[in-house]
């Protein structure tokens, strides 16, 4: 079935429904690169007129990727929930978006309403908003979740203490991880990429930051960022697994890439429950995304990268983890090209995410090799914040030395709380008083000298 | 309201734990105004980020390195790839794996004039000319000298503008070589931002991917000189050779036991 659109004297024409999408999708490198983006500016809105005309229905009857070839649309298309979908079954694309505009949009309602959103439709009306709409809307959206402590309330942010170092040793990495928390850093996950995937290396690491949160009675989980099957292997011989660690893209080819599938994931997540670590929640999973990693992988089926990312979600959705982490800027300006590409695609990502009932965070980065710096990521940082993202990275002075990229720092998450009053999460907000690292009133205390609790270890500086 | 203007001293609060940065590179206690970076971080960051910078955008001074190839006795041929400029680089790998009309057909030129060579050495400039200009001369002579010291016959050093990693495999095709070895900037850090990358691809062609190829990574002065990561692609020039294949079914064994190396250091956090 084809669509049209005629402006003026001219008709724009698009045949199918994943062109469509593609074509009205804002500019990115990624998308010309795959060759599907619109050809012209005034391509572009057109797709867009169009594309708000497509009743919200439409996406349960064409498949962009086929249900036949691909895992992930059997996912989508079985497990949608009609009744949920009621409220706006009788919308276009167009109304949708003045929907969530309206007051008809409070959390209550975008919260029973999650269930019977697919990502197609949702990634349609994120590419006819604004930056300001995607901010509105996730705005009245709360997904809050827990395994040590809650993340995710209304007024709150955490953050992923991220200590990489490029040859994982241990006292580099604990270096970054006091570092961290005496800037009140950790809450969302004490989250570290491992320099190799060897087994023996990933282990010693799950140890060294379990004993870290065990020693301090940090209210905190930990996460080594190695594959699925290194963490099954890990909790089969009793290593300490908080969270499951995965990367996930939004086609079943790209995740085939990944070494990964969806009863792989399913095997994970139910190796994890078992082992009922969490003290308040059972939240058990932590996933990374990020546009471009289906074209990347040769595997997006002339989809946008945009509604490859939010297909993912579908992914993430079935295991209702703890933390979604699109990492916005890695991949590197061949998929993103500038700063105003990587702002939009974070917010978009953050959006799309949080309106299919996730618990998104974000990974504010960039490359060296992408035109970005500092001011937008501050920006983005900044609009996040006002978004309500969940969490975002904490990182030394923003650098990161084995990935080589560029991040937010622990001082940046401070900035959101001074100027939006960000707390952290309820439970770690209490542990940073009672260890002296914040005073009374949910700002740092600590600076010249160790607190306290800390104080033992002043031989060691 | 304050009279007396703040000893300057006690703007910034420091952090007692800055002599961590004895166990990392990481950017670790570095204080704070208020609860923002204070000035000297914030400006050595911008420095490292401008280094960055450059190293990716300031064009690779092909004249210079060419004479220094000359000066090490080694002759070369400059070949563009299919991107024209950084920007185009940048947003189309796919042009920066292929290379230009002219540039095809001058190896197709050079190809019928000598006999096939066993190795080709192939310089691109990658994501860094800082780390080309400064370490892929001296890089390239060590190399070559230890090939020739195995008896292999080498072909004239390749180098490609605008060129990525499998250009290279192009290069190898054309001239009929036995194997691939390209010298690469890689993606700058902060801390990194002069880092070379050494690709090594047996029987190259069109169309190989990452798997067919094999990789020894961060050669810096603060990481692998260019001894040993000469000494570490003959290993695998001679392996590769002798079970004719290269990438993922040839691990670099000589390099396994450093992963679990470094357990000297402990976590302090626990004492």
């Amino acid at each position: 079935m084809g669509y049209h659109v005629d402006i003026g004297q001219t008709r724009y024409a698009f045949p199918d429904l994943k062109t469509l999408m593609a074509k009205a999708t804002p500019l990115r490198s990624g998308d010309c690169l795959a060759g599907i983006a619109a050809e012209n500016a005034t391509e572009r809105v057109a797709a867009q007129r169009c594309l708000a005309e497509v009743p919200l229905k439409q996406f349960l009857n064409e498949a962009l990727i086929p249900y036949e070839q691909d895992e992930v649309t059997r996912l989508i298309l079985d497990t949608h929930d009609a009744a949920a979908f009621t409220p706006v079954a009788h919308l276009t694309v167009g109304d949708f978006r003045d929907w969530l505009l309206s007051d008809h949009a409070s959390h209550e309602s975008l919260s029973a309403l999650a269930p019977g959103l697919t990502p197609e439709m949702v990634a349609a009306v994120s590419k006819i908003m604004r930056i300001q709409d995607l901010i509105l809307v996730a705005q009245k959206t709360e997904v809050v979740t827990r395994f040590r402590n809650t993340i995710g309330l209304s007024g709150r942010m955490s953050t992923r203490l991220q200590p990489n170092h490029p040859t994982d040793d241990p006292a580099g990495v604990a270096a970054s991880v006091l570092d961290g928390l005496l800037y009140a850093n950790g809450d969302a996950v004490i989250g570290i990429n491992p320099a190799t995937d060897n087994y023996h290396a990933v282990t010693r690491l799950m140890h060294l930051l379990d004993e870290v949160i065990q020693r301090y009675e940090i209210p905190t989980q930990s996460c080594v960022l190695t594959h699925v099957t290194t963490h099954l292997e890990a909790i089969n011989r009793g290593a300490p697994v908080d969270l499951v660690f995965q990367s996930i893209a939004g086609t079943q080819a790209a995740n085939d890439s990944f070494g990964i599938s969806l009863s792989i994931l399913d095997e994970a997540h139910k190796a994890a429950l078992e082992l009922g670590r969490g003290t308040v929640g059972q939240n058990v999973m932590y996933f990374e995304t990020g546009q471009g990693s289906a074209l990347s992988a040769n595997a997006h089926h002339g989809v946008d990268q945009q509604t490859c990312e939010t297909r993912a979600y579908a992914v993430a959705r079935r295991f209702d983890p703890l933390l979604v982490n699109t990492v916005v800027g890695f991949i590197g300006p061949e998929y993103l090209y500038d700063g105003k590409q990587i702002i939009r695609a974070g917010l978009e990502d953050h959006f799309c995410g949080k309106l299919l009932g996730l618990p998104m965070g974000c990974d504010i980065c960039y490359t060296n090799h992408a035109e970005a710096d500092q001011d937008d990521m501050d920006m983005l940082l900044t609009q996040l914040g006002v978004a309500g993202i969940n969490f975002i990275m904490g990182i030394p002075g923003s650098d990161d030395i084995m990935l080589n990229y560029q991040t937010t720092s622990f001082h940046d998450a401070l900035y959101v709380r001074e100027v939006l009053n960000k707390p952290p999460a309820p439970e770690f907000a209490a542990w940073l008083e009672k260890m002296g690292i914040f005073g009374a009133d949910n700002r740092l205390a600590s600076g010249s000298t160790l607190p306290p609790p800390f104080a033992h270890l002043q031989d060691r500086l | 309201m304050e009279k007396n203007p703040v000893d300057k001293h006690q703007i910034v609060t420091s952090n007692s734990w800055a002599s961590l940065r004895r166990h990392t590179d990481a950017r670790i206690g570095l204080g704070r105004s208020g609860i923002s970076q204070p000035t000297a971080p914030q400006l050595e960051f911008q420095q490292a980020h401008a280094r960055a910078r450059d190293a990716v955008h300031i064009p690779l001074d092909v004249k210079q390195l060419k004479t220094e190839l000359m000066e090490a006795g080694l002759q070369s041929l400059l070949l563009h790839s299919q991107a024209e400029d950084r920007a185009t680089y940048l947003q189309r790998p796919d042009k920066g794996r292929r290379l230009d009309a002219d540039s095809a057909a001058l190896l197709k030129q050079v190809s019928e004039q000598q006999p096939a060579s066993d190795a080709t050495i192939v310089i691109a400039d990658g994501l860094s000319s800082t780390a080309v200009q400064r370490h892929a001369a001296r890089v390239a002579a060590e190399v070559d000298r230890r090939l020739a010291a195995e008896g292999l016959t080498r072909s004239p050093v390749c180098i490609v503008q605008q060129g990525r990693v499998a250009v290279g495999d192009e290069v190898g095709e054309l001239l009929d070589s036995r194997v691939v070895i390209l010298l690469v900037g890689e993606r700058p850090g902060l801390s990194s931002p002069d880092s070379l990358g050494i690709y090594y691809t047996y029987n190259p062609r069109v169309g190989l991917t990452d798997a067919a190829r094999n990789c020894i990574s961060n050669i810096r002065p603060a990481g692998i000189s260019p001894q040993d990561a000469a000494e570490r692609l003959l290993w695998l020039v001679r392996e590769s050779l002798r079970r004719k294949l290269s990438g993922v079914e040839l691990k670099d064994e000589s390099g396994d036991a450093e992963a679990l190396e470094g357990d000297g250091r402990r976590n302090f956090l626990l004492d």
